[in-house]
C-alpha cells in the first residue's frame, strides 16, 4: 500500500500548472503583511499553489469605517470596503513583492464601469508576473445601478468586452446572493470566462448587543467560515454541472476533508479563506492532509476525485 | 511610516503559523484572572506587542462562539517553564471568547499565534530630552503596562505607574504584576487609593517640576485613552498609546481592525499598532462607530 504522501497533487487551472490545488481567498491574506510579520519562513514555507490578490480597485481606497468585523457562531460577517492602494500603487508596490512567494499569481480587480474593468485587466494582464485575472463582479454598474454578477446578461456583456483584451485566464467570482448561480455562471462562460470562483460571501448584517443600530459602519456585510460552508456545496455543485470550464470552490473550508467535499462538489481547486485568520498557516494544513483524506475516500490520485460523480 | 507598507521595523518577528502550549496555571486575581503560558517556540515578546489566542479543544461553545481567536497582550514574561518561555495573561472575562480563556485548566491546550504588533518606544526615542516615563494603567489595561514597567526598571529607566479602575469587581493582578513597585491608585468608587479618575492622578503628577521631561504611556478604555492623549498633547508631552480595536487575525490579513488616522484613512491596529502616537490618531475614542 503506497504511504499517503505518495499522492501527487499537482493539478493546473486553466492552463496554469500548480503544486497543488490549494489557493487563497482574495481579501483573506496579506502575503506582503504576513511576510513583515512572520519573516522569511513565509516564503519558505508559503501556504497556498497559487497567491489571489485582494481586490484592487482603479483608484485608492480607504476602505469601510469601523466596525468591520463581527463574530457569528461559526463565522464571521465583514464590511471591510476594499481598502487599497489603487492601480497605479498596486503596480509599483506591491507586484513586485508579491511574485517573490514563488507560486502563480491571479490578480483581482473590480470596477463599478466596464471602461475602468477594461483599463485594470489591460494594465494587470501586461505584467508577465500575473498569471491570471479574476473579476470581481459583487459590484453595482454606476450606469445600471445593478450589481453585475447577479445578472447573467450584465456577466456576458462584461466578459465579452473584456475577452479580447488578453489571452490570460480570467476568472469571473460568483456571488451566492442570487437565486440560480449557475445561470450567472452560464453567462460567464458564454461571455468567455476561463473559470469561476465561488462562492464570495453571502449578504448578512448584525445588531448592536447595546445600541439600537446596526453594528457595522457600513451597515451589511458579507458572511463567510464554516457556516456558510453548505450553501457553497450545494451552489458550487449546481454551477459545475452547468458548465465546463473549472470551478475554483470555497467558503468555509477548514481542513483538508472540507477541501476534499469542495472537489467532490464539482470543484477543481480549492480555496482557504476565512480560516486563515484563526492559523495562518491553514493553507498549509489543508495541503498536508489531502494525500490521507484522499485515501480515506478510496482515491489513488487527486484527479481521480476532480473527475468522481458524486452519487 | 505608510499603512500600507504594514508594521513597524521594531517589531519582534512571530513563528510563522500558531503553536499549542500548555496551561501552567489559572488563578484569579482580583475581578480578573491571571493564567500562564509555557511557550516553547516563540521568541521572547516585547512591551505593547500581543498575541492571539484560542483554548484548544472547544473554542465553540453554545451558540457557536468563540470562533475567531482573541487578541490578548502577555502581562509578564519570565524564563523558562517547561523548557520555554513563561508567558502570564491577565483575563477580563467580558463575552464567551475571553470567559473560555479564563476556565482553561493546567494541563489544557492553548492554542498561541504571535507576537504581534509593535512596540512601545523607549522614553529617549520619543523625545531625547525625556528623563523617565509615566505609565497610565486603566482596567485590564495595566496588563501591557506592567510589561512596560518591567523593561524599564531592567532598562534602569526611572519610571512611575498610576493606576485607575472603576471598582474592586473591574481590577485585579496589581500586586502580582507590580509587585512591591511604587504604583499610585485610583478607584472611582473610593474603595481603595484616591477616589476619582486616574488621570487626576496624571494631572497632580504634571504639576510637579520634572514630570515636563516625562514620556507618557498609556492602556486602558477608550474614554481615559482620549483624556490622557488630550491631556499630553496639551502640554507637549510626548505619548504613546496601546489601544484596541476587534481583531480577527491580528496579522494584517483581514483588514478588520481599522482605526482612524489623524491624516485621513485608516491604519491596520494589529500591524501598524496596537502602539500608537498620540498624534498619529484623531481620538483614541475614534475606532467606535460615531452615535447618531
Ligand atoms: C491588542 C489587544 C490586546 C488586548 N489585551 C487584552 C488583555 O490583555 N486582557 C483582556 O482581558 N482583554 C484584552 N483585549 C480585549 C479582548 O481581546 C476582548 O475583550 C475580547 O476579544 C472579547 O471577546 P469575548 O468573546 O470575551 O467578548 P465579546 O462577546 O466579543 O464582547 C466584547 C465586546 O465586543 C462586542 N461584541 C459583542 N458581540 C460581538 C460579536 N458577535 N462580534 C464582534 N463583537 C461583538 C461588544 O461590544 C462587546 O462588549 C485586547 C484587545 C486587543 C485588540
Ligand atoms: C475579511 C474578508 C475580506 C474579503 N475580501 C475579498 C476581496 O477583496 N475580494 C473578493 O473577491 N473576495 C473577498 N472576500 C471573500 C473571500 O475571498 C471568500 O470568497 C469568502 O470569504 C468565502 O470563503 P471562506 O468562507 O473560506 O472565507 C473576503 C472575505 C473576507 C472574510
Ligand atoms: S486583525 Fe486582521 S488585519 Fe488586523
Amino acid at each position: 500500500m503506497a504511504e499517503p504522501s505518495s499522492i501527487d497533487l499537482a493539478t493546473e487551472i486553466c492552463g496554469i500548472g500548480l503544486d497543488g490545488p490549494v489557493l487563497n481567498g482574495s481579501g483573506t491574506f496579506d502575503a506582503l503583511a504576513a511576510r513583515k510579520v512572520f519573516g522569511d519562513a513565509l516564503i519558505e514555507d508559503f501556504p497556498f499553489d497559487c497567491y489571489v490578490s485582494k481586490t484592487i480597485t482603479m483608484n485608492p481606497r480607504p476602505g469601510n469605517p469601523p466596525y468591520r468585523l463581527w463574530e457569528t457562531p461559526s463565522g464571521m460577517i465583514n464590511s471591510i470596503g476594499l481598502p487599497g492602494p489603487g492601480l497605479e500603487g498596486f503596480l509599483a508596490r506591491d507586484l513586485d513583492g508579491l511574485a517573490e512567494f514563488g507560486v502563480p499569481l491571479i490578480v483581482s480587480v473590480m470596477a463599478d464601469q466596464v471602461e475602468d474593468f477594461e483599463v485594470l485587466v489591460a494594465r494587470v494582464a501586461a505584467r508577465d508576473e500575473v498569471a491570471g485575472i479574476e473579476l470581481n463582479v459583487s459590484c453595482p454598474n454606476v450606469h445600471s445601478g445593478l450589481i453585475v454578477g447577479e445578472q447573467p446578461s450584465e456577466t456576458e456583456a462584461l466578459m465579452k468586452a473584456l475577452r479580447p483584451i488578453t489571452e490570460k485566464p480570467l476568472v469571473v467570482k460568483l456571488t451566492p446572493n442570487v437565486a440560480n448561480p449557475h445561470e450567472v455562471a452560464v453567462a460567464a462562460e458564454a461571455g468567455g470566462a476561463d473559470a469561476v470562483s465561488m462562492i464570495n460571501t453571502v449578504k448578512a448584517a448584525a445588531i448592536d448587543p447595546t445600541v439600537n443600530r446596526a453594528w457595522l459602519g457600513a451597515g451589511a456585510g458579507g458572511l463567510s467560515g464554516p457556516a456558510v460552508r453548505p450553501i457553497a456545496l450545494a451552489q458550487v455543485r449546481a454551477v459545475a454541472e452547468a458548465v465546463t470550464i473549472p470551478v475554483i470552490g470555497m467558503g468555509g473550508i477548514t481542513d483538508s476533508e472540507s477541501a476534499l467535499e469542495f472537489i467532490l462538489a464539482g470543484a477543481r481547486v480549492v480555496a482557504v479563506g476565512t480560516e486563515n485568520f484563526r492559523d495562518p498557516r491553514a493553507g498549509n494544513a489543508v495541503k498536508d492532509g489531502l494525500p490521507a483524506a484522499l485515501r480515506r475516500r478510496g482515491f489513488a490520485s487527486l484527479a481521480e476525485a476532480q473527475s468522481a460523480t458524486l452519487g | 511610516m505608510p499603512a500600507e507598507a504594514g508594521g513597524r521595523p521594531d517589531r519582534v518577528q512571530a513563528p510563522f503559523g500558531r503553536r499549542l502550549c500548555e496551561v501552567i496555571e489559572s488563578r484569579a486575581a482580583g475581578g480578573y484572572r491571571i493564567f500562564t503560558l509555557a511557550d516553547q517556540t516563540g521568541p521572547p515578546p516585547a512591551p505593547g506587542q500581543f498575541f492571539m489566542l484560542a483554548a484548544s479543544p472547544d473554542w465553540s461553545g453554545e451558540g457557536g462562539r468563540p470562533y475567531l481567536p482573541r487578541a490578548i497582550s502577555h502581562a509578564r514574561v519570565s524564563e523558562h517553564v517547561k523548557g520555554g518561555l513563561r508567558l502570564d495573561f491577565l483575563i477580563d472575562e467580558v463575552g464567551p471568547g475571553t470567559s473560555r480563556l479564563a476556565r482553561m485548566k493546567p494541563g489544557d491546550g492553548c492554542w498561541v499565534a504571535g507576537p504581534f504588533g509593535g512596540r512601545f518606544s523607549l522614553p529617549k526615542q520619543l523625545n531625547s530630552k525625556a528623563a523617565g516615563a509615566i505609565l497610565v494603567g486603566g482596567g485590564i489595561g495595566i496588563a501591557p503596562m506592567a510589561v512596560l514597567r518591567r523593561e524599564l526598571v531592567d532598562r534602569g529607566i526611572p519610571s512611575r505607574t498610576l493606576l485607575g479602575f472603576r471598582d474592586q469587581q473591574h481590577s485585579g493582578g496589581i500586586d502580582e504584576l507590580f509587585g512591591c513597585e511604587e504604583t499610585r491608585l485610583a478607584y472611582e468608587d473610593g474603595s481603595s487609593g484616591h477616589k476619582g479618575y486616574v488621570t487626576d492622578l496624571l494631572l497632580q503628577l504634571l504639576e510637579g517640576d520634572d514630570s515636563g521631561s516625562a514620556a507618557v504611556y498609556s492602556c486602558g478604555p477608550p474614554a481615559m485613552l482620549e483624556a490622557v492623549r488630550q491631556i499630553c498633547l496639551e502640554r507637549g508631552l510626548p505619548v504613546e498609546l496601546a489601544l484596541e480595536s476587534p481583531m480577527a487575525c491580528g496579522y494584517g490579513a483581514c483588514f478588520g481592525c481599522a482605526v482612524p488616522k489623524a491624516e485621513g484613512g485608516y491604519m491596520r491596529l494589529c500591524i501598524d499598532g496596537p502602539v500608537v502616537r498620540g498624534d498619529e490618531i484623531a481620538s483614541a475614542m475614534a475606532g467606535e462607530p460615531a452615535v447618531g
